[in-house]
């Protein structure tokens, strides 16, 4: 087994003490080395102060979000070689506030969720009546979502407005507005028709590029927009 | 780092333009929306000038053949090529995020960028060259 000493200059901060700085740890990393697994190895070798969230290791509790060189991914899943730099910079998500470390605050996205319609978020893939319709592949849905924050963190536009309600949160609900199974889903439109809902996103994109989890928030809030857009013309035409 | 941050109250992060223009690492959907975004303010600081400029029409014939005299050097057609390269991008990119941002074509955003944006070239160029040569 090949084995390589890599550097990681790791984001530090704790509140209320210094101001922030980045700190270069070396670790010995193998070929199945992921960058949590190499972050917990400083917390356990180096420095027990080293503070990041973490739960499952393979990529569906969403806890791990981090900026790992400068893109957003789950830590558990980036494996420390494939990145191929010698020197791998980890820092937290953007556009939330950092509580220490790694470890940003999550709050205000899980506010921002549940009034989406939290619960319909991921029931379902195994119910009957989830059965994947003639002619189509699979369903994409956002069930998919692992509630990462990762869409949010890339998000451009939400470093022009923290009262965005960001991609996951439109996301959420374009899924109960396209199957609102019993929902009135009229109030969830008008709640997302404004500055700070579907149209302060600017197409940039960047969401769908980083969710880990195959939800596509920018498409999602394409959708969105397309039917307040249908709506507002059917609006006009008395109809 | 100064895109992080490092409080627990939620601020305003603490540089935007930095969320806006640092497109390192990101796709090119971001670079569309932050030249999108660039030439947007060129622009509309051009359209200010423009009109300062119309309105040396007003103070008579001289001022005004003085200042074509000067819009024909070189070093200001080339100031005429990058103005028209501003109009162009803005101009196609604006359809694409117009047509996307209304949910039509968003499926095929990239494919609908580069044929815009390839038009948008095509007639930069021909239109540079004839800035030059007509
Ligand atoms: C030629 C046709 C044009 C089209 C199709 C067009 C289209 C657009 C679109 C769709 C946007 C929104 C972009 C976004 O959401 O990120 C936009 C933004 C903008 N445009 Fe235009 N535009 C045109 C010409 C102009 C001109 C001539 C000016 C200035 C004199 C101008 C100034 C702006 C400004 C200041 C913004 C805001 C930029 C931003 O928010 O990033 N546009 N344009
Ligand atoms: S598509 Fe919209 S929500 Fe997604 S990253 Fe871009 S601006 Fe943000
Ligand atoms: S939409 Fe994707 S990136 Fe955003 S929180 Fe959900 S899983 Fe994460
Ligand atoms: S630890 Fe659960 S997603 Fe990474």
């Amino acid at each position: 087994m090949v084995e390589r000493d890599i550097d990681f200059k790791v984001f530090r901060y704790k509140q209320g003490g210094a101001a922030p700085a980045y700190q270069t740890f070396r670790v010995r990393c193998d070929e199945n080395t992921t960058v949590l697994v190499a972050l917990q190895d400083i917390r356990r070798d180096q420095d027990g102060t080293l503070i990041m969230r973490h739960s499952c290791h393979h990529a569906s509790c969403g806890t791990c979000g981090m900026r790992i060189n400068g893109r957003e991914e789950l830590g558990c899943v980036v494996k420390v070689f494939d990145l191929n730099t010698s020197t791998v910079v980890v820092e937290p998500m953007r556009n939330m506030p950092v509580i220490s470390d790694l470890v940003v605050d999550m709050g205000p996205f899980y506010d921002r969720f549940n009034s989406a319609g939290m619960p319909l978020m991921r029931e379902s893939e195994f119910l009957d009546e989830a059965d994947v319709a003639e002619g189509l592949e699979a369903y994409m849905r956002c069930e998919n979502c692992i509630e990462c924050n990762l869409c949010v963190s890339a998000c451009p536009i939400m470093g022009t407005d923290p009262t965005y309600l960001g991609p996951a949160a439109l996301a959420a609900a374009w899924r109960v507005v396209e199957e609102p199974r019993g929902l009135d889903a009229k109030p969830l439109l008008d709640w997302v028709d404004s500055q700070n809902g579907c149209w302060r996103c600017h197409v940039a994109y960047e969401c769908n590029e980083a969710c880990p989890s195959g939800v596509f928030p920018g498409d999602k809030i394409m959708s969105l927009r397309r039917e307040l857009t249908k709506r507002k013309f059917r609006r006009l035409f008395g109809r | 780092m100064d895109d992080i941050q490092p409080t627990t109250d939620p601020v305003r992060p603490k540089a935007p333009l930095r969320s806006w223009f640092d497109v390192r690492g990101r796709s090119m959907s971001t670079l569309a929306f932050a030249l999108n975004r660039l030439t947007a303010v060129g622009l509309t600081i051009y359209l200010f000038l423009h009109l300062s400029v119309l309105s040396l029409l007003v103070r008579g014939p001289e001022s005004w053949d003085s200042f074509v005299a000067l819009a024909k050097h070189p070093l200001f057609l080339l100031l005429d090529v990058v103005l028209l390269f501003g109009v162009v991008y803005h101009m196609a990119n604006g359809i694409r995020v117009a047509l996307v941002g209304m949910g039509v074509g968003h499926a095929r955003h990239k494919t609908l960028f580069y044929v815009l944006v390839g038009i948008a070239l095509v007639l930069f160029v021909v239109g540079a060259v004839l800035i030059f040569t007509g």
